[in-house]
């Protein structure tokens, strides 16, 4: 059943391989595992239900920090039903995602630092009954100050969160400069000071974060999750549980929505794993809604301001970035988060000189980490909502000013991001010509309005998580004398299509149906390391181990054919589920035969394919976070209405333009698009993840707003605009078939595009994510007493920054390291890296 | 003592997706519960078990209802459809084909519920415009699609319903 509302692709350049050969690749299709998804048949993790399976429920802290004084499980031991109690002292060992933030515990020992930090788990034999017992532990705490802001955090020393971090409170602190960014100012012809404020919000993925563990027969353990990371979460298991990691399994079952809500190893799954040991028995944790709000790892709330100089024609001259970044009770991703906010300002407009100083605090609120864009839309909605002010300062149409300010293809950047296609300008191009942006912008009646903005995104973290030289990605396959071929990969399906994309690939290259593969992947037993689900990573990096694999195998067999056929292997064709001679296409055999044949000849037949990024020519200390591959592009027009009297946001109509290299799937390519606007959408509307104090005859504790799927407000069908996606296509020499990553990057113009619209419809600016009708009205009420049109944080704070380590930029002769640093590799290396990738 | 949750005292015999179907489990529970934890239907999915997500919709007499707020004692004797009892003579219902074909579902955790609902639009309104199709999941969330590709979804379908019926008659 063709689309016919399948994307609008405009080809820049041409593919790689001869269109014609294309039966699979760039074809909408069916995706794999669509079946199983239509038919309620995909095993999610808490539809795994096994013979003497037991359950476990947490207890939570009550208390936002707190010590543990005592914990007195002995009621809940005693109670009917119940198998097993445990506290911190059963799981001590520290972990945590990143190296150098071990701060998680399982299950906390002596302090909580967020309500619904776990302190014990109860395993029963019904779900109930755990849930009953959690009210028999007694638990005495001390009650700590909370510390509820990031400006708390800086002004309160003591108590510290952590006994870890920059000071105080400080988790971590970055300060970088790339180039003389005073003199930058100092060329410019204006210069421009916005605060902004980005309010963190939460995943909600539908489906709660579930895992079963077992003892295997012969004493090993299993453990089924819902996780995007299975590897990472495998080693955190083997550091905490002492065990080696060959005796432990992790199967990551499908996603029922991931996000980036679950890449962190979580206290759950190491507590299942954990009573699964010792019980001998399978035991399941359903975590219910409200916890899931307490596992969080959503987007960190930011207050920033921008500082950026430009010549009259809207050129950047410098640019200057400070953030002030709510981090939540743990460290979870946020060292990457707070270099991720200062990392992608570079890679869409050309900025000569930049500074960037982020710092991130502790909080006593659910731990914040990597949603959908990791720590990048915040500055994005900045920078894209300052350009627009510059632009009517400036007295240029905000899309010209963009065209004249985008960076070039295959640049190196100020801070040492090496950039592949870009096609940022054509994105542009296509938005303000389907949108009808010139008949639109400032000319629509008051009340309605178009905004423009624009974004990149990475396509895949160019370094792992743990310093490791080995591959990101690899896959195996197996060819079967019956024309079957399965791939056993690590890579995770979070309904991103991860599956689709491997079979995709391996069937375009073996010239099979995608249906005549079987997919092994998610599992550690099974398949090669793949790094996870996350940085829209798994197109570009699984999918060239794929490639690479499949045309591996593709040589064996057109070798053994080749010589059956007394044909040369370099004409032979696969496709249509045969091998044959490209001159005469009647002389050929199956892809069946042709697999006998090449087993008869050389053996049984697998092959393995890895992928590698190549290195970053960023070499000083933290620019290992912002390096990828290649980098999609893509910009947004939104369309809104305002009601000036509720100040109420409709929003009708979003044209949007991605840069995607290659559509592998194009209606899963769409779908990646329109999912990403609408999660934008929501987040520039009404998402947000607040806190509140209990009056104080309760506790004062700060607690979640609202820890609820019906008061944390997401759209609904209802909610959702029209969308019209183009697709730009340039392959990119580093993708596989030349596809960039579609997951996250379309997400990223829709909060801007929003605020730049409504300012287009009602002229007042909103600074501050969400835009709500409340800030509207207020907005409105400033403009009508004549004061400055606008709702937004009016100050930064004063923070204590180091010295930033200076990088002069490529056009300055620098060559990636801090000149007030110890070079972090020598030329020789950084030499033969070039000869590597050019 | 027993506790709760193994104390089946409770029994029912109802029509699920079309079959006779006794089942024994404690009085308390609703009827995604039992769907899930007593028959094995775990095509049924949850996200708060609070009427909030409309993840766990299914069938009761041909209209969806929110299986996490029903008792399954009040099930006795009704119909019950589920997204295992949607296809039709082992194949899919053009719903399930829409919905594979065109990216309706992407993670696939709201999708069984979304189908069920879907259907009983269908049933009762052949020809629904985008603007009813949007109202009738307006109670189901999809974290994934953005939601265009399940209204074209159900359009599609609809569209080979009606097909189905012309050249049938
Ligand atoms: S499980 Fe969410 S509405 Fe029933
Ligand atoms: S497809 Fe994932 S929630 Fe709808």
């Amino acid at each position: 059943m063709p689309n016919e509302r399948d994307p609008r692709v405009t080809r820049v350049g041409s593919l790689k391989a001869n269109e014609n050969d294309l039966r699979v690749i760039g074809v909408p299709r069916r995706r794999v595992d669509a079946r199983a998804k239509v038919t309620g048949q995909t095993r999610f993790a808490d539809d795994i239900f096994l013979p003497r399976m037991a359950f476990c429920k947490l207890l939570r802290s009550p208390h936002p920090h707190a010590r543990i004084r005592r914990i007195d499980t002995s009621r809940a031991v005693a109670h009917p039903g119940v198998y097993l109690v445990l506290t911190g002292k059963d799981v001590p060992i520290q972990y945590g995602i990143l190296p150098v933030s071990q701060d998680e515990q399982a299950l906390c020992v002596d302090h909580v630092r967020h309500v619904g930090d776990p302190v014990a788990a109860v395993i029963a034999r019904e779900e109930l009954t755990a849930f009953e017992a959690l009210d028999l532990i007694d638990v005495d705490y001390e009650i700590l100050t909370t510390i509820s802001n990031p400006e708390e955090a800086l002004a309160t020393s003591a108590p510290r969160i952590h006994e870890y971090g920059e000071e105080g409170n400080i988790h971590k602190l970055v300060a970088l400069e790339f180039g003389n960014v005073e003199e930058g100012f100092a060329e410019a012809d204006e210069i421009f000071e916005d605060t902004f404020f980005f309010q963190g919000n939460t995943h909600l993925p539908i489906e709660q974060h579930a895992s079963v563990a077992i003892k295997d027969p012969d004493g090993k353990l299993t453990i089924w999750s819902s996780t995007q990371t299975p590897h990472y979460l495998h080693r955190a298991l083997a550091k905490v549980l002492e065990m080696p990691a060959a005796h432990i399994r992790v199967i990551a079952t499908p996603n029922g929505g991931g996000f980036g809500g679950k890449s962190d190893p979580f206290n759950h799954e190491i507590v299942v794993a954990k009573a699964a040991l010792m019980l001998d028995r399978p035991v399941k944790i359903c975590l219910t809604r409200e916890e899931v709000f307490y596992c969080h790892r959503g987007r960190h709330p930011i207050l920033m301001k921008f500082k950026t100089g430009v010549k009259k024609d809207g050129a950047i001259t410098g640019m200057h970035l400070q953030t002030l970044i709510d981090g939540g009770a743990y460290g979870s991703y946020g060292v990457a988060s707070t270099f991720y906010a200062g990392a992608l300002q570079t890679t869409t407009y050309h900025v000569p000189r930049y500074r960037y100083q982020g710092c991130r605090t502790f909080t006593n609120k659910p731990p914040c980490g990597p949603k959908r864009g990791h720590g990048t839309p915040q500055p994005r909605f900045g920078q894209e909502v300052q350009l627009d002010k510059i632009a009517e300062r400036l007295k240029i149409d905000p899309a010209n000013l963009r065209l004249h300010i985008v960076e070039s293809p295959n640049a190196v950047t100020a801070n040492f991001f090496r950039l592949g296609t870009v096609n940022l300008s054509e994105c542009i191009r296509r938005v303000v010509e389907v949108s009808g942006w010139k008949d639109k912008f400032r000319k629509l009646p008051e009340g309605r309005g178009v905004g423009l903005a624009c974004s990149a995104y990475l396509t895949g973290a160019g370094l792992p998580i743990y310093w490791n030289k080995m591959p990101h990605s690899g896959v195996q396959l197996k060819f079967d004398r019956c024309g079957g071929v399965s791939i056993f990969c690590g890579a995770t399906e979070i309904g991103q299509g991860s599956d689709d994309v491997l079979a995709g690939i391996v069937a375009q290259v073996l010239g099979i149906d995608p249906f005549d593969i079987r997919l092994f992947t998610g599992d550690t037993d099974l398949g090669p390391v793949d790094l996870g689900s996350y940085s829209s990573r798994v197109t570009l990096m699984a999918g060239n181990a794929a490639l690479q694999a499949a045309e591996r195998g593709k040589a064996i067999i057109a070798e053994g054919v080749a010589e059956k056929l007394e044909v040369p292997k370099e004409r032979l064709s696969f496709a249509d589920k045969r091998v044959f001679d490209s001159v005469a296409p009647e002389k050929g055999v199956s892809f069946e035969e042709a697999v006998c044949i090449a087993e008869a000849r050389f053996g049984t037949i697998g092959t393995v394919g890895s992928y590698t990024p190549p290195k970053s020519p960023a070499l000083y200390k933290g620019g290992g976070v912002g390096p990828s591959p290649t980098y999609s592009y893509s910009a947004a027009v939104v369309e809104v209405e305002v009601n000036p009297v509720t100040g109420w946001v409709t929003v009708p109509r979003i044209w949007i333009a991605h840069d995607i290299g290659c559509a592998l799937n194009p209606t899963l390519a769409r779908g990646q698009v329109e999912g990403s606007v609408y999660m934008g959408l929501g987040e520039a509307l009404m998402e947000e993840q607040e806190f509140r104090r209990l009056p104080k005859k309760l506790s004062h504790a700060l607690v979640h707003k609202f820890p609820s799927i019906l008061e944390y407000k997401s759209p609904t069908s209802l909610d959702m605009p029209e969308v019209i996606t183009e697709l730009i296509e340039e392959p990119d020499p580093q993708g596989p078939f030349g596809a960039k990553e579609v997951g996250q990057g379309p997400l990223l113009p829709i909060m801007p595009a929003v605020a730049n619209a409504v300012y287009d419809a009602v002229g007042v600016r909103i600074d501050e994510i969400p835009i709500t009708p409340e800030k509207i009205m207020k907005a409105l009420a400033e403009k009508k007493a004549g004061r400055e049109p606008r709702f937004g944080p009016s100050h930064f704070p004063r923070i204590n920054w180091p010295e930033a380590l200076r990088v002069p930029p490529p056009w300055e002769g620098g060559d990636g390291n801090a000149v007030n640093d110890v070079p972090r590799r020598t030329r020789r290396v950084s030499k033969k890296e070039k000869v590597l990738t050019s | 003592m027993l506790p709760i949750e193994s104390q089946k005292t409770s029994q029912i015999r109802f029509m699920l997706n079309g079959e006779e179907t006794d089942v024994s489990f404690a009085p308390y529970k609703t009827l995604l519960e039992i769907l899930r934890e007593d028959l094995g239907h775990t095509g049924t999915k949850h996200g708060c078990e609070l009427g909030e997500c409309g993840a766990c919709a299914v069938l009761l007499d041909g209209k969806p209802v929110l299986s996490c707020l029903v008792l399954a004692l009040e099930c006795g004797g009704k119909q019950v459809l589920t997204v295992e009892g949607l296809g039709e003579d082992g194949g899919l219902h053009p719903l399930q084909d829409a919905f594979a074909d065109l990216g309706a579902a992407q993670c696939g955790y709201c999708t069984p519920a979304i189908l069920v609902t879907a259907k009983a639009l269908l049933d009762q309104n052949p020809h629904p415009t985008r603007d009813q199709i949007r109202e009738a999941i307006s109670g189901n969330l999809c974290r994934c699609t953005g939601y265009l590709q399940i209204f074209e979804a159900v359009e599609a379908a609809m569209l080979k319903i009606a097909g189905q019926k012309t050249s049938a008659t």
